[in-house]
């Protein structure tokens, strides 16, 4: 599996550890901390999946989703969010802002895996 | 402006304490009364103009110190009001 | 006696007065006033009416022309025989009003005008530079009479040096003690507490002298009753004009003279004194005359001829070898000189600077309403005045080089003081009264009053040439200074007085009558007329339509009031029903507020600064009208409906402000929950990929140590997640166990700046501390309350965004609590969010990522209540500010 992944995480060992996930299988991870550098970066090239926490400084996951959607090109942009909250409200608000799939804190390693492929796959 | 209706006579404290300020509003009167007494005496040695005016000093201090005591009490709420 | 005992003697004296100022002013400082709030230190106080003039000058004056000394004396009697007329009204204004002055009281009186409390303030200072002048002449005087052989040595060299160092001490003394802080009622409690022991001094010495003389010399009672009876001297004979005119002058004088005005009004600290002073001040003064005229007779039988009549209290017993008794009658003069010299000071700095130079300051300056430092600015302003006061008196003493000239310069000053008079009584009796009359009124008084006796009191040819005195100026006849309108046969003193007065009185009529007043005019005049009319107070009239943002005002009233600010919002926040210390602008706040800054400022100043915070104009005609109008609907309902009426406003804001935190906390709670569920996931999420990783077991060691690194942290996070929820629930529950102990302040925020210091230690940070008022030492449990300071501290690192970032830590101890302020240099809180911080996860920026789960200020809180105190929220302090408050000693009970 090879690809460019674009994940947007702020809390760094949760970004370590999904970098280190996706790097051995062959992606080529790049990692942003806060919203507002996210939403720099989706104005330039578009990787092939986006990785994205919901709760960010700067700008929260919903805001760039929505902007990515707006763009022409990062309308069908595979998006996977990720939520520690794991509430309903969340997911639906998400869903309605036309996220890919959704996946809760904490993960099985290989859900996150199998999810990365199938998303990949599709784009 | 109307203030409340007051009524028209008071209990026996209350009036005590009115008749106690007009006492009160006289002394000073009194004072320049008796103080311009000498004025009207012949001239003549000074010995008992200085003794009456003295004695006169005196009488307005003892009588305000009686009714300063009298109306140093703090006022009941129906006696409130400067009349 | 030698002289240089005599020197030491009076140092000592010195150094005794400013201990017990001291003291005073430390006793007022605790809170303890006990006896400083006694009427008799009230009475003894109003005792400055008697200055060296009275303790030497009146033997003179009494020797020159017998019973008429006592004029001086029977005015202020009857003013204070007569106290339910005119003082009382005035104390009650004095207090409603926070007047700080005489000149105060006019301007406030006539619509807040400044132009008018300007007007006052020269006259004031003009009248009373000579008389100050007369009072360092007397010391210097009294001096040398003792350093010289010749005791009536006029002419002494150290005289010019004596003049300058009494100004020097009186200075430093004055300004020590009248500048020491910014009160919101302008009240020296040091200061009057000298005066009082002052006042005993000079009584004390007083009958001394009288005594030894009575008994000593005469021959008792009797024998000196016989002598007067015997007596036919020149001028003795009783004068009606002089003894009506100068009784009546008197009576002006002391209601009006700015010394009296500011220990009669501004000082009192409670109205029911004057029922004490209205006997006992003349009584003091019956006292203070007993023994006058035996002194002034067997001083003329006994002295040479040339002998000063002036200087009798000290030279008779100086001639019969009684050295003590000289030496206490010195000290009795000298303090009858340094009394009058401070308070008469202390009232003309306070008007020149709330009246001419604060006003030109904001005027130059518009801007510092809103940004500079004013609490120093005002008090530098007053203590240039008080310099540049004695320094006025000291020149006019050069300049006059002492002359006896002087001598006649207490009614002088009394006569141009008395031009207050007309404007005053119209004020508080006249609703009429307006400020066109009392401009006019005032002026054709004060130039009629210099015409015709302070001018010609310099001499023939000295200001005004001889051939003026006999013709009139340009050949005017009428307008002749000591015979207007031809009135020659008048005693030149009672001529002043007569036309000055009688001019003044009727221009002011006739200004009032002619003239509109504005509005502001009117409702004052309202309310000085109407004072002890509870309605006519009301709060209603004024800021009809405040439009002025709370925390503006609060920065203001803090720079003028400083902490006195802080409690006052609080007291009227509560009083509305309101927590925190932002009250809601309701007229009757912000003329309560306004009256604050008017005991700091002067009413004219107060009105103008925040009439510039609101950016308008003050109250129109129209205004006045609706105000009236509503006052009168107001009062067609009973009173019990109107108490009903404000009980229900408070509990409606009560509701209203219950139910907004209702709202907000259902938010909360929900938001609480899914908070707690994000803050346990978080760290989960990383144990749990990286142990999965390590299980697989193919890493190499450096990624593997890396690895079970992270989970360790994370694990910790978890923990410490944990500990802070238990705490919490311990707390809230108060469950928890105190440890009590006593503990020193400083050491307990040593500890806590050690470990907060760990939070982002790259960070350029500073604390600064005042080590000295660290010098407290607290029953309470220290751990527990250093957990709250490190809190604070930490939380000041992590939010705030100035660099460096300072916190100012502030230590306040009164009255068994202690608080706490921590404040920093950042940007604030915004006030919406106040209210929240305080609550379970309510970190404010969830962008920032800070380490905490938002449960600090939360547990503070609790710790806290549970430590019998509080933790706030401080607002306008510019940066963020928490404010701690604790008991000194937490007794087991509360816990």
């Amino acid at each position: 599996m090879a690809g460019q992944v674009l994940l947007i995480e702020d809390e760094a060992n949760i970004a370590e550890a999904i970098r280190f996930l996706l790097t051995r299988d062959g992606c080529q991870v790049e990692v942003i901390g806060d919203g507002l550098t996210a939403l720099q970066r989706l104005r330039g090239d578009l990787p092939d999946l986006v990785i994205l926490d919901l709760m960010l400084p700067g700008a929260s996951g919903l805001d760039i989703l929505a902007s990515l959607r707006a763009d022409p090109r990062g309308q069908g942009l595979p998006v996977l969010m990720l939520t520690a909250k794991g509430q309903e409200r969340d997911r639906d608000a998400a869903e309605r802002a036309g996220v890919s799939a959704f996946m809760a804190k904490p993960f099985a390693n290989a859900d996150m895996r199998a999810k990365v492929r199938q998303l990949m796959g599709q784009g | 402006m109307r203030r409340p209706r007051q009524p028209l006579f008071l209990a026996r404290a209350s009036y005590r304490r009115r008749r106690l300020r007009d006492a009160a509003r006289l002394l000073p009167v009194v004072g320049v009364f008796l103080l311009m007494l000498p004025l009207l005496w012949p001239q003549g040695g000074a010995g008992s103009a200085v003794i009456f005016v003295f004695v006169v000093w005196a009488l307005l201090i003892g009588f305000a110190a009686v009714l300063a005591h009298g109306l140093d009490q703090p006022e009941t709420p129906s006696a409130a009001g400067d009349d | 006696m030698p002289f240089d005992i005599l020197v030491l003697s009076c140092f000592v004296y010195v150094i005794f007065l400013f201990a017990i100022a001291f003291f005073g002013e430390r006793r007022a400082q605790l809170g303890g006033m006990g006896f400083l709030r006694s009427p008799t230190v009230y009475t003894l106080s109003l005792s400055i009416y008697c200055t060296a003039w009275t303790f030497y000058g009146a033997v003179g004056y009494g020797a020159r022309s017998g019973i008429e000394f006592m004029t001086i004396y029977l005015g202020p009697t009857l003013v204070f025989v007569g106290w339910w007329w005119i003082l009382r009204k005035l104390v009650r204004i004095g207090r409603q009003q926070r007047v700080t002055s005489i000149a105060d009281l006019i301007s406030s009186r006539y619509g807040k005008s400044n132009g008018l409390g300007v007007l006052v303030t020269l006259i004031a200072v003009v009248a009373a530079t000579p008389y100050i002048a007369l009072q360092l002449q007397s010391v210097t005087l009294s001096f040398a009479v003792f350093s010289s052989d010749q005791p009536e040595g006029w002419a002494t060299p150290i005289r010019a040096s004596t003049a300058l160092w009494v100004a020097g001490g009186l200075a430093v003394f004055t300004i020590l003690f009248g500048t020491r802080r910014l009160d919101a009622k302008e009240q020296h409690h040091g200061i009057v507490i000298a005066i009082a022991v002052e006042a005993v001094v000079k009584l004390v010495a007083l009958v001394a002298v009288g005594s030894f003389v009575v008994w000593g010399l005469a021959g008792g009672p009797g024998a000196v009753i016989d002598r007067i009876e015997a007596v036919n001297l020149q001028g003795w004979q009783l004068q009606p004009g002089r003894w009506v005119g100068l009784i009546a002058l008197s009576a002006a004088a002391v209601i009006c003279l700015p010394r009296m005005f500011q220990v009669l009004v501004v000082e009192n600290v409670d109205e029911r004194h004057l029922a004490r002073a209205s006997w006992a001040f003349p009584l003091y003064l019956f006292a203070m005359c007993l023994f006058i005229l035996p002194i002034a007779m067997v001083g003329l039988e006994q002295m040479p001829a040339d002998t000063n009549p002036d200087m009798m209290v000290l030279t008779l017993p100086l001639a019969h070898g009684q050295g003590a008794l000289a030496m206490l009658a010195f000290l009795g003069g000298f303090s009858s000189a340094t009394s009058m010299v401070i308070v008469e000071t202390v009232a003309l700095a306070t008007m020149l600077s709330n009246h001419v130079i604060m006003p030109l300051w904001l005027h130059l300056r518009p801007e510092a309403t809103r940004s500079a430092d004013l609490r120093g600015g005002i008090l530098l302003a007053r203590r240039l005045s008080i310099i540049g006061v004695l320094g006025l008196g000291l020149a006019y003493y050069r300049l006059s080089g002492g002359s006896a000239a002087l001598a006649a310069m207490g009614l002088i000053a009394f006569a141009g003081m008395a031009q207050v008079l007309p404007a005053l009584l119209g004020g508080i009796f006249w609703r009429g009264a307006s400020r066109v009359g009392a401009i006019l009124g005032l002026l054709t008084g004060f130039a009629t009053w210099g015409w015709t006796l302070f001018l010609p009191s310099f001499g023939q040819d000295a200001v005004i040439p001889a051939q003026v005195f006999a013709l009139g100026p340009f050949g005017l006849s009428w307008l002749r200074p000591e015979a207007l309108f031809g009135t020659a046969a008048m005693d030149p003193l009672i001529h002043s007085i007569f036309w000055s007065l009688a001019l003044n009185t009727a221009a002011f009529f006739a200004g009032s009558i002619l003239s509109f007043p504005d509005p502001v005019e009117r409702i004052q005049g309202a309310a000085f007329v109407n004072a002890f009319d509870a309605e006519a107070q009301g709060g209603r009239l004024g800021w009809t339509h405040g439009q002025a943002e709370p925390e503006a005002l609060l920065n203001l009233a803090q720079r003028i009031l400083g902490e006195e600010a802080l409690t006052f919002f609080e007291t009227e926040a509560r009083a509305q029903g309101k927590e925190g210390y932002l009250p809601d602008m309701t007229p009757a706040f912000l003329t309560e507020l306004e009256r604050r800054l008017a005991g700091s400022l002067g009413a004219a100043t107060a009105h103008a600064m925040i009439s510039q915070l609101f950016g308008r104009a003050t109250v129109t005609v129209e205004d006045l009208m609706a105000v009236a109008s509503e006052a009168a609907q107001i009062a067609e309902y009973s009173a019990r409906l109107e108490s009903n009426q404000t009980e229900l406003t408070r509990t409606a804001r009560q509701l209203r402000e219950v139910n907004e935190k209702l709202t907000q906390l259902s938010v909360q709670k929900d938001a609480f929950l899914s908070q707690i569920s994000h803050e346990l996931r978080t760290p989960m999420t990383s144990i749990r990929a990286f142990s999965e990783i390590l299980t697989e077991g193919d890493l190499p060691a450096p990624q593997v140590a890396d690895y079970g690194r992270i989970i360790h942290e994370e694990a910790k996070r978890l923990t410490r997640l944990l500990d802070d929820l238990l705490d919490l629930s311990v707390l809230e529950n108060g469950a928890v166990q105190l440890n009590l102990g006593l503990a020193h302040l400083g050491e307990l925020l040593d500890r806590a700046a050690a470990v907060a210091s760990q939070t982002r230690p790259d960070r350029a940070f500073r604390i600064e501390r005042d080590v000295t008022t660290e010098e407290i030492y607290l029953r309470t449990d220290a751990d527990r309350l250093v957990q709250v300071f490190i809190n604070l501290i930490s939380n000041a690192r992590k939010y705030c965004e100035a660099n460096p970032g300072v916190l100012r830590i502030a230590i306040r101890h009164r009255a068994g609590r202690v608080t706490v302020d921590f404040i920093d240099n950042g940007r604030g809180i915004p006030k919406e969010k106040q209210a929240l911080i305080f609550e379970k996860f309510a970190r404010l920026t969830d962008q920032t990522k800070a380490g905490g789960a938002g449960l600090g200020l939360a547990i503070c809180r609790e710790i806290m209540a549970n430590l019998g105190g509080t933790v706030a929220y401080l607002p306008g302090q510019r940066g963020a500010a928490f404010r701690v408050t604790l008991p000194l000693r937490l007794e087991r009970s509360a816990a």
